[in-house]
């Protein structure tokens, strides 16, 4: 679950990007948070991740509470959260394989948990005959399925994806919105920041609309409520 | 930690050497270059000071001992001597061998044949082992009793002790600046390393790895490349320095004052400065060099 109650986020440099953010995302929920450049959105990304501590109010994700977590444990905090960029951020001397592989070595698996995890979430994503290719070999949908894959092998509670349509055509857009929604329809908490308001419309989900380091809406009446504001 | 993970961890270090081939060429022969160069300016030192020591060594004092004392109780006093701390040997030498050494500097023996030894005392030679506690070591052998008076050469002592002083300053502050630059080179370029390393590191970070865990593999990868390059510079130095002695040994015109002492006495010293820059330059330049990069 996440939980932001009455979040404030001021940089150094004097700027506050959240004035007083309150919002809750429950387990298994699929969400879209929406609104322009500045707004405020990838602070809240940040903040889920741990790469920002709040400057006042509290941030709960899956268990951590954020304004006091130890950097210690940080890593467990991400290993509950798989994030999705939309520049993909894979490793290109890597394959496909190794790139999902990484991130269970990164947490210690062993090597037979290893060979039954990836080719399982590799299938999942449609990658399952592209193991052993490279990043640069493959298409800009299949990265992002890939780096999808990456995010779930060490199955999180949480998936957060950061414009993940952002470099795709409209087709492969539809295509990893659409695998984003299996992803939440097997348990796994979904949390889509996105410009594209076609998209939006079309899988008529919950939208948490930002501005100015607001919430301005949220609710299920898709990007329209936002747009009214 | 599971060996399988610890292997892991190993094999990544290894491979990242590989993967990052013109980097690691570069780190590699930084370390070369810098710790040749400390290398040969320090045996250079080495061998300047054993060769001052012993032009040193060559510079004796006499102690005379009181005529009235008969050859058993001369002889007696060398014990004394050699128990003066700065005295590395001493040798008793008797009249008639004073007297023959006397005689045999001049051309014409003949002139001396009615000279008794007599009219010379005993006397000890003794070779110092500082000179610069000339004075102090002189006082010591005029207060032992039976010795009437000692000869020491004071001008010729100080010059060596200056020469000395000069190449120990010298030496040691060329040296201090050369691993100085030579650690400031190589951490920059492990830095330069990293960099390209930093988007695989963002990535660890992301997916919740521990920053031991992103730490070990640059630290096995900087081991081995210090090692690598202090094995490379150690066996250049070696040869080269072999080479470079023989030649000059080979000159007629050095040979006779130019000593210089074979590698294998310096191997010691050698290996474990090469040993331990190495170490020092890829662990801890990896160490902190990853450090701004975890910061995520």
């Amino acid at each position: 679950m996440i939980e932001f109650t009455d979040v404030v986020k001021s940089y150094s440099v004097g700027t506050q990007a959240l004035k007083g953010v309150s919002l809750q995302i429950e387990d298994g929920e699929f969400a879209y948070l929406v609104g322009p450049s500045g707004s405020g959105k990838s602070t809240i990304i940040k903040l889920i991740t741990g790469e920002l501590k709040p400057t006042s109010g509290t941030v709960h994700v899956n268990g951590y509470s954020l304004e006091r977590i130890r950097k210690r444990e940080i890593p467990f905090l991400r290993r509950t959260v798989g994030v999705v960029f939309q520049d993909f951020r894979l490793i290109d001397t890597k394959t496909v394989y190794e790139n999902v592989a990484f991130a269970m070595r990164v947490i210690g698996a062993g090597n037979r948990e290893i060979r039954e995890r990836v080719p399982y979430v590799l299938e999942l994503v449609g990658l399952e005959n592209k193991g052993h290719r490279h990043p640069t070999e493959l298409s800009g949908g299949e990265q992002q399925r890939l780096a999808i894959a990456r995010a779930l092998v060490n199955n999180p509670s949480t998936i957060i994806a950061d414009e993940p349509t952002g470099n795709l055509d409209p087709a492969r857009s539809w295509e990893i919105m659409s695998l984003l929604q299996e992803i939440n329809n097997l348990g796994t908490t979904t949390l889509v920041v996105t410009h594209q308001m076609d998209l939006v419309e079309k899988f008529h989900k919950r939208v948490i609309a930002i501005n100015d380091g607001l919430v301005v809406s949220d609710g299920m009446d898709g990007y329209k409520a936002y747009e009214i504001q | 930690m599971k060996f399988n993970k610890f292997s892991y961890l190993m094999k990544e270090g290894i491979r990242g050497i590989f993967l990052h081939g013109f980097m690691s060429f570069a780190a590699v022969c930084v370390t070369v270059a810098c710790l040749l160069i400390v290398g040969l300016f320090s045996s250079l030192v080495y061998n300047l000071n054993i060769m001052v020591d012993d032009l040193n060594k060559t510079n004796e004092v006499i102690a005379y001992v009181d005529e009235n004392l008969d050859d058993a109780e001369a002889k007696s006093i060398g014990s004394n001597i050699n128990h003066i701390e700065n005295v590395q040997e001493s040798t008793f030498i008797h009249r008639k061998e004073a007297l023959e050494q006397f005689v045999a500097t001049y051309d014409n023996p003949e002139y001396f044949s009615g000279l008794s030894p007599d009219t010379l005392e005993h006397r000890y030679s003794i070779i110092l082992m500082d000179n610069r506690k000339l004075t102090e070591t002189v006082d010591a052998l005029r207060a032992i009793p039976g010795i009437s008076d000692v000869e020491a050469a004071n001008e010729l002592a100080e010059g060596f002790t200056t020469v000395q002083d000069v190449l120990e300053i010298v030496s040691v502050l060329v040296i201090a600046i050369l691993l100085v630059v030579s650690l400031l080179i190589i951490s920059n370029t492990v830095k330069l390393a990293m960099y390209d390393r930093r988007d695989e590191i963002a990535i660890m970070k992301m997916v919740g790895a521990t920053n031991g865990f992103i730490r070990l593999p640059f630290i096995v990868e900087g081991f081995t490349l210090g090692m690598l390059g202090a094995g490379i510079a150690f066996g250049i130095e070696w040869a080269l320095y072999d080479g470079l002695v023989g030649r000059i040994e080979q000159m007629e015109m050095a040979k006779n004052f130019l000593k210089f002492v074979p590698f294998t006495e310096l191997l010691g010293p050698m290996v474990a400065t090469f040993v331990g820059a190495g170490l020092f330059v890829g662990v801890v330049g990896s160490w902190t060099s990853i450090r701004k990069f975890l910061n995520v």
